[in-house]
C-alpha cells in the first residue's frame, strides 16, 4: 500500500495475549513481514499472570492500521485488540532514564529542568546525574531535548503504555 | 489410570482424531514417535523426500477435505517441510505436521540436526506448538487439529522434542476444544447480509467471483442456487474450478491473468462483484487500480483479514460462505438478466479458448482436452506449476469441485505428483491423473517409489516441451525471446546462448521418462504424434499400475489468452501478435 504521509498518523494499539514464549516474536514476525515499523513497543503482566499486555506504537494511515488490526486478531495467542485515537480518552505513559553530564556550570540548569519537568534524580555521582522522568511521550522527548545542551552521556526509554479513562475498559470477554 | 509415552499419546491422538493415513520420514529425533507408530493402527507411508510427505498430505487434504497429517524428525525433516507448509498456507488447507525436536535441555545449544522449526515456519503456518511439556501433548494435538480445520483453514505445526516423546503421563484427550483467543466467526452480521443482498437485487450486471473459500465450506450448491435465482454469472478463481458447473450458460470459467476472455471481460464490465471465499490475489485482479472500476463489491470472507487487503469492500461480511448465503438466498429477488446474459453470451462465442485445432501438430491444449473427454471431467486432476497447468486449468472440465488440484498462491513446483499420491490415498476409487510439465516433474519424481511400493494408481501425464515452458514464454513475450536457462536438453556443446529450441536439432533429452518409469516397474510410454495421443491415454486409464505418459509437445507453445503482469484485465491478449 502506498503511503502517503499527511495520512500516516501516530496510533497506540493496545493487544491483550496469551502469557506464552513465542507471543512477542508472533507479533514481531507480524509486523515485520508487514514492513511496518514499531515506534515502541511496551509488554507486562497484567493482574491475569495468564495474560499479558502489549502496548504498541506505530505511524500508519488508516487503512494500514486496519490491516494490522485484523492481522493482530488472526493471531492465535491474540485475545483482544484496541486502538486508541483521538476518539478516546486514555492516559499514555513512558518512562525514561537519563545520565546527564554535572560540571559546575550546568548544574543550576539541570536542576531546574529536574524541577520543570517533574522528574526526580535517582543516581548522583561526581560527574553526572541519572534522572528518571514519566510522562506521555512527548514530555519524555521535551525534557530530552531541553536537557540535550548539558550533554547526555546515555539513556534509555520505555515504551508508551496507555490506559483508557473511566469507563473505557479492555478486558477478556469471558467465554460466549 | 494407564500412563503412556508422549510417542504413544500422539500416536493415539492421531487414531482419535480419525486420521486415515499419515506420510513422513523417521529421523533421529523422532525415533520414540516411530517405535509408537511400530504396531499400531496408524497407516504411515514412507515418502522419499520429506518435502513430498507435505504435498502428498496437502493432495489428500485437498481432495478429501479432511486435515492432511505428516510426521517428519528434527533438522533438515523439518526445515524440508517449510515449502509445503507454505504452499498450504498460501491456499488454506487444512494440514497438521508433527517434527521431531533435540530434547528440551539442548534446545538453543545447536545440537545435531537442531533446528528452530517454530522459529522458521511461524509465518508459512496459521500456528505452531512446541511442546515442552508431556502433560500438554494431547491438548496440543486436540488444538492443532481444531486449528487447522475449523475458521479460514490452515497447517499448523506441532514440534516435539525426543525427551516429551519418551516422557510418561496419563492420557486422556480432550473432547472438546475451547481457544479464548481463537474464535471464527461462522455467521455473517444480518444488516451485512441485507445490504448485500439489496445491492444484488438493484444490479443490473452482477457477477459471482468465487475462490477456495466456497469450496472449503461447501457452498456449491448455494452459489448454484442464487445465480440460478437471479440469472448472476460466475467466474471462479484456479482454487475453485469445478465448483461451479461448466455446462451452463452462467458459467464464465477462470478469471485473471490466464483466464478466459469472457471472465475478465464480465469482471471489467460488471456493476456488482460478489466476491466469495476469494482473495483477490494480483493474478486475478491484474492492475489493482483498474480491476472492476465500475463494480460495488461485495466481499464475503470468513477471515477479516482477506477483506479490503487489496480492493476495497463496499460491503464486506465476515462469516462462512454456506451460512451467508443461505441466508441470503431468500433475500434474492428472482430476475432475469437477459440482455447482460446475452452480452456475455457475445463474448464467449466470438473469444473462446482457442488453439489451432487444425494442424497435425501436438498442442498441449489438446492433450488436456482429451484427458477431459476420456474421462468426463470425473478424475481427480493435479498439476505441478507452470504452461501446463495453466492448459489444464483451461481445458480440463471438472465436474466437481476437489477434481481439480493446483498450487495456487505459493505456486509450487514439484507439488502435483506428490499431491497426487496424496490424493489417491484419500480416494483409492478415483481416477487421479497428474499433468505434469517435464521441469516440475523432476523437482519430485522419487516419490514414483512411494506409489509403486503402495500399489498407488497414478496416472502421470507429461507434458514435455523440453524447457521451462512459463519462463520461456515470458521471455520470449517480454525480455526479446532472449532465453536464459529455461532449456532442460541443454548441454555443455550448445552454443552458450540459444533461442531455436528443436527437437531434431537438439541434444538428446534427459532423463528418459520411459526408462524412468520402468526402473520402478512402472509403465512407461511415449508419444510424439498428435494421432497417437488418443490410444496412448486409453491404454494409459486402462492400466491399473502406475503410468507415466511423456507426451513431446510444441516446444514454444504459449499459454493464451494472457494478461502481462502488471496490467489491466482489460489489455488480455489472446493470441500471439494479438
Amino acid at each position: 500500500m502506498f503511503l502517503h504521509m499527511e495520512d500516516v498518523v501516530r496510533h497506540a494499539i493496545s493487544v491483550l495475549v496469551e502469557n506464552k514464549f513465542g507471543v512477542l516474536a508472533r507479533i514481531s514476525t507480524l509486523f515485520a513481514a508487514r514492513g511496518f515499523n514499531i515506534d515502541s513497543l511496551a509488554v507486562g503482566e497484567t493482574e491475569d499472570p495468564a495474560i499479558s499486555r502489549m502496548t504498541i506504537v506505530v505511524k500508519s494511515d488508516d487503512c494500514i492500521l486496519e490491516q494490522v488490526t485484523k492481522q493482530l486478531n488472526k493471531l492465535i495467542d491474540v485475545i483482544k485488540v484496541n486502538e486508541f485515537n483521538d476518539n478516546i480518552e486514555y492516559v499514555e505513559r513512558g518512562a525514561c532514564l537519563v545520565k546527564i553530564s554535572l560540571n559546575k556550570s550546568n548544574r543550576n540548569e539541570v536542576m531546574q529542568m529536574v524541577e520543570i519537568f517533574r522528574s526526580k534524580i535517582v543516581d548522583i555521582s561526581q560527574s553526572s546525574v541519572i534522572v528518571e522522568v514519566t510522562g506521555s511521550e512527548d514530555k519524555i522527548s521535551a525534557f530530552v531535548r531541553k536537557v540535550m545542551p548539558c550533554g547526555i552521556k546515555e539513556m534509555c526509554r520505555t515504551g508508551i503504555v496507555a490506559l483508557g479513562r473511566g469507563q473505557s475498559i479492555i478486558k477478556v470477554s469471558s467465554g460466549r | 489410570m494407564v500412563r503412556r509415552t508422549g510417542s504413544q499419546i500422539l500416536v493415539e491422538s492421531l487414531l482419535r482424531e480419525d486420521v486415515e493415513v499419515v506420510f513422513g520420514l523417521p529421523g533421529g529425533q523422532a525415533l520414540p514417535i516411530f517405535d509408537a507408530v511400530h504396531g499400531s493402527e496408524l497407516n504411515f507411508v514412507l515418502v522419499r523426500h520429506e518435502q513430498a510427505a507435505s504435498h502428498m498430505a496437502d493432495g489428500y487434504a485437498r481432495s478429501t477435505g479432511k486435515p492432511g497429517v505428516f510426521i517428519v524428525t528434527s533438522g533438515p525433516g523439518a526445515t524440508n517441510v517449510v515449502t509445503g507448509l507454505c504452499n498450504a498456507y498460501m491456499d488454506s488447507v487444512p494440514l497438521v505436521g508433527i517434527s521431531g525436536q533435540v530434547a528440551t535441555d539442548v534446545i538453543g545449544q545447536d545440537a545435531f540436526q537442531e533446528a528452530d522449526i517454530i522459529g522458521i515456519t511461524r509465518p508459512v503456518t496459521k500456528h505452531n506448538f512446541l511442546v515442552k511439556n508431556v502433560n500438554d501433548l494431547a491438548r496440543t494435538l486436540k488444538e492443532a487439529f481444531y486449528i487447522a480445520t475449523t475458521g479460514r483453514p490452515g497447517p499448523v505445526l506441532v514440534d516435539v522434542p525426543i525427551d516429551v516423546q519418551r516422557a510418561f503421563c496419563e492420557f486422556v484427550y480432550p473432547d472438546k476444544v475451547d481457544i479464548r483467543s481463537y474464535r471464527p466467526n461462522y455467521s455473517g452480521h444480518s444488516v451485512q447480509i441485507k445490504k448485500a443482498a439489496e445491492i444484488i437485487n438493484k444490479s443490473e450486471k452482477p457477477v459471482f467471483y468465487i475462490g477456495a473459500g466456497v469450496v472449503a465450506s461447501n457452498a456449491e450448491s448455494e452459489i448454484f442456487e442464487i445465480s440460478k435465482k437471479a440469472d448472476i454469472p460466475v467466474t471462479n478463481t484456479l482454487l475453485a474450478i469445478g465448483a461451479y458447473p461448466l455446462d451452463t450458460s452462467l458459467s464464465l470459467g477462470m478469471l485473471g491473468m490466464h483466464g478466459t476472455f469472457c471472465a475478465n471481460k464480465v469482471v471489467q464490465t460488471a456493476d456488482v462483484i460478489v466476491a466469495v471465499g476469494a482473495r483477490f490475489d494480483d493474478r486475478c485482479t491484474g492492475k489493482v487500480c483498474e480491476f472492476a472500476k465500475k463494480a460495488k463489491k461485495i466481499h464475503i470472507d470468513i477471515d477479516p483479514t482477506a477483506i479490503s487487503k487489496v480492493v476495497d469492500a463496499d460491503v464486506p461480511v465476515v462469516g462462512d460462505a454456506k451460512t451467508v448465503l443461505k441466508e441470503m438466498i431468500a433475500l434474492i429477488d428472482s430476475k432475469d438478466r437477459k440482455d447482460w446474459l446475452r452480452m456475455i453470451d457475445t463474448w464467449k462465442t466470438e473469444h473462446p479458448l482457442w488453439y489451432n485445432r487444425d494442424d497435425d501438430k501436438l498442442h498441449p491444449q489438446y492433450v488436456v482436452e482429451k484427458i477431459s473427454e476420456l474421462t468426463k471431467g470425473d478424475a481427480i486432476v493435479v498439476t505441478e506449476v507452470g504452461q501446463h497447468q495453466m492448459w489444464a486449468a483451461q481445458y480440463y472440465k471438472a465436474k466437481n469441485s476437489r477434481l481439480f488440484l493446483s498450487s495456487g498462491g505459493l505456486g509450487t513446483m514439484g507439488f502435483g505428483y506428490p499431491a497426487g499420491i496424496g490424493a489417491k490415498f484419500g480416494n483409492p476409487d478415483k481416477e487421479v491423473v497428474v499433468v505434469a510439465g517435464d521441469g516440475s516433474f523432476q523437482m519430485n519424481m522419487q516419490e514414483m517409489a512411494v506409489a509403486v511400493l503402495n500399489d498407488i494408481n497414478v496416472k502421470v501425464v507429461i507434458l514435455n516441451n523440453q524447457c521451462l515452458g512459463n519462463v520461456r514464454q515470458w521471455q520470449e513475450m517480454f525480455y526479446g525471446k532472449r532465453y536464459s536457462h529455461i532449456c532442460l536438453a541443454k548441454r555443455k556443446k550448445c552454443p552458450k546462448w540459444c533461442n531455436t529450441p528443436r527437437r531434431d536439432t537438439c541434444p538428446v533429452y534427459i532423463p528418459d521418462f520411459l526408462k524412468w518409469a520402468q526402473s520402478y516397474g512402472a509403465l512407461g510410454m511415449r508419444v510424439t504424434e498428435k494421432k497417437d495421443v488418443e490410444p496412448a491415454l486409453k491404454k494409459m486409464l486402462g492400466t491399473k499400475n502406475s503410468v507415466v505418459l511423456d507426451i513431446w509437445t510444441e516446444i514454444e507453445e504459449n499459454v493464451f489468452p494472457m494478461v502481462p503482469a502488471g496490467a489491466s484485465l482489460d489489455n488480455i491478449v489472446t493470441r500471439m501478435n494479438g
